[in-house]
């Protein structure tokens, strides 16, 4: 800041304490602004849940929960849709795990540093950033029609999978790579070999973080919308699906299709809701897991 | 009985290594091969496809801005998608830059440690929603506010789920922005406050500065993130394929035609078909190299201290 200098050397204080008092107040009202933006966060996530909720309110019931789908709101319900989610997260969650932990061990404990490595690394880091839509047309053209597996949840899950594999990766890589160099050296002291040492040593210690990156990926999945669409899942199945070959309907299709048709019929909307509040409800559950691990079972070396 | 134990433990190693510690590793390499099968595969599926698009339509076709897909006479003209996503895209950076730039000028700079710990989980929740629950957002409460203060505003239209993908973006904004901040070193810091700065001088002149490599490539993931979004506006924009830059119409996005056209019963083989495909390459470029220019950004302007 320039302070002006009287012509007799003398630092005009007046001037001086007004221009202080200027910056402190620009400084404080810049707080206050910067305080509120960032709280801005906070009110629609408040507004959100408060509408998502009040609009949920005397749909969201038992009846709701087990029935099947139906045209008529008041006889409509999820059950189908849930059902389709669970089976296609049992597809999603062995699926990513296995690969993505392969993944990340074969990058953190097997490979040298070297071309190879900072291709899969660069690789995976682009892939997080490829729009979800893309993935569904993947699934759709390799899943849908060269495999002939159509709208199945096995072609759901598996397009899932691909889209959700860099989080598990990615996690899993920090996971393995916070276990400390000594626990290592001591397993190879004792004899063991490079497997034996992965296995019974650096995977129990990096579990916790592993878990807790796949849970996430899982509830990435969970809500996750464009890829199904994109794979051509029916508007109005009525069947519950019984394995992974059949046609099904999730959560957020559900969501999706209630949301279009809020045109014809304006009960859809609490349709909607309801469907979001469990969808919510369920990610919730899980990222509390996530956080239950992470700070329960985390060790720190 | 041999009681050599040199010669047990090397037979026994033997034994380990021909079992797993071969196999093992083989294992891993397919599975870390399969992200990379995952690139060529989605490179293969967009441009096998799009090239017929590309054979079937001529290039004047392609860059005018008549789009018809389902007319008796269909015209392909991509300049109507793009430029909703565009329009989309720059309206969600509108909020989403300055309020995730200042949220995290707040959390790095201004808050206490005690306030930073109970705003960050929040936004991080803001971060987990799914995209589904901000399109029923936008279209059934965003629009009708917007309505009752814009007259003339249709019930599908640029501008909500502009705003509404803006706010999903804040958190990753923020997030990125204050870890970049976080990285600058306190010594700057002080040695601004010790020439009487006060905060947000020291937060615009000293820290903004340095982290700027950081802040940028926030912006540009930012972007990306908005021209792949589906679901928002899918749900509330709707599917006019008008070419307009009139934010209160409806309009469409790349990523919209995408989910219009495959849930719609367009018939394989058929031009209109191949052309999710075209469509599909030119999102899958445009956001490839939007990441790129990110990652270049952090990696190529970052200051070392």
């Amino acid at each position: 800041m320039e302070c002006k200098i009287t012509k007799n050397n003398e630092l005009n204080v007046e001037n001086l304490k007004k221009k202080i008092k200027k910056r402190i107040m620009i400084d404080k009202s810049a707080k206050l602004v910067f305080l509120l933006s960032a709280l801005f966060a906070l009110l629609v996530l408040g507004i959100l849940i408060y509408r998502i909720f009040t609009q949920s309110i005397g749909w969201l019931d038992i009846q709701f929960l087990t029935s099947k789908l139906s045209i008529f709101p008041e006889k409509a319900g999820i059950f189908g849709a849930i059902v389709g989610s669970f089976l296609l997260m049992v597809i999603v969650a062995p699926v990513t795990i296995i690969l993505g932990v392969s993944t990340a061990i074969y990058l953190e404990e097997y490979s040298s540093k070297g071309r190879l490595q900072t291709l899969i690394k660069t690789n995976i880091s682009n892939l997080a950033g490829v729009p979800s839509v893309i993935f569904g047309l993947l699934g759709l053209t390799v899943f849908g029609r060269l495999l002939n597996l159509g709208s199945s949840i096995l072609a759901g899950g598996l397009t899932m999978s691909l889209l959700v594999l860099p989080i598990v990766v990615v996690a899993s890589q920090e996971a393995i790579r916070a276990v400390p160099g000594f626990l290592r050296d001591a397993s190879y002291a004792m004899g063991a070999s490079k497997w034996t040492t992965i296995s019974r040593v650096v995977l129990p210690v990096a579990l916790p973080g592993i878990l807790t990156g796949s849970i996430l990926a899982l509830s990435r999945a969970i809500g996750e919308t464009a890829p199904l669409v994109v794979l051509g899942i029916p508007t109005l199945i009525l069947k519950i699906p019984q394995n992974i070959m059949d046609d099904f309907t999730a959560l957020p299709i559900q969501i999706y299709y209630w949301t279009l048709d809020t045109v014809l019929t304006a009960e859809y909307a609490n349709l909607a809701a309801a469907t979001i509040v469990v969808l919510l409800l369920m990610l919730f559950t899980l990222n509390s897991i996530a956080i239950i691990i992470r700070n329960k079972f985390q060790r720190r070396y | 009985m041999n009681n050599n134990v040199r010669e047990i433990i090397l037979k026994n190693n033997k034994k380990q290594k021909k079992s797993l510690d071969n196999v093992m590793p083989v294992i891993f390499f397919t599975a870390a091969l399969i992200s990379i099968i995952t690139t060529i595969g989605i490179v293969l599926t967009l441009v096998f496809d799009a090239l017929k698009f590309f054979r079937a339509v001529p290039f004047a076709d392609i860059f005018s801005t008549q789009l018809a897909p389902l007319a008796a006479n269909p015209r392909f003209g991509i300049l109507p998608l793009i430029n909703g996503t565009i329009l989309t895209s720059l309206i969600a950076m509108m909020v989403a830059i300055p309020v995730g730039l200042t949220s995290a000028i707040y959390l790095s700079e201004f808050a206490t440690e005690k306030i930073r710990k109970r705003l960050k989980p929040i936004m991080e929740l803001l971060a987990g929603i799914p995209t589904i629950v901000y399109g029923f957002f936008a279209y059934s409460f965003v629009t009708p506010l917007l309505m009752a203060v814009i007259p003339g505003l249709e019930a599908k239209n640029a501008l909500s789920p502009g705003i509404v993908m803006g706010i999903m973006i804040i958190p990753l904004v923020t997030s990125l922005s204050e870890d970049a901040m976080n990285s600058v070193p306190n010594a700057l810091r002080e040695g601004a406050y010790a020439l009487g700065s006060t905060r947000l001088e020291v937060a615009v002149k000293v820290v903004i500065p340095a982290a700027i490599s950081g802040i940028i490539a926030s912006f540009v993931l930012a972007i990306s993130r908005a021209i792949g979004e589906t679901m928002i506006v899918t749900i509330a924009s709707g599917s006019s394929k008008n070419f307009t830059f009139d934010i209160t119409k409806s309009i469409q996005t790349m990523t919209a035609y995408i989910v219009e056209f495959t849930s719609g019963d367009a018939g394989s083989g058929t031009v209109g078909y191949y052309s999710l495909y075209a469509v599909g390459l030119i999102l899958f470029v445009f956001t490839l190299l939007m990441n790129l220019l990110a990652q270049y950004i952090s990696r190529k302007y970052r200051e070392e201290y």
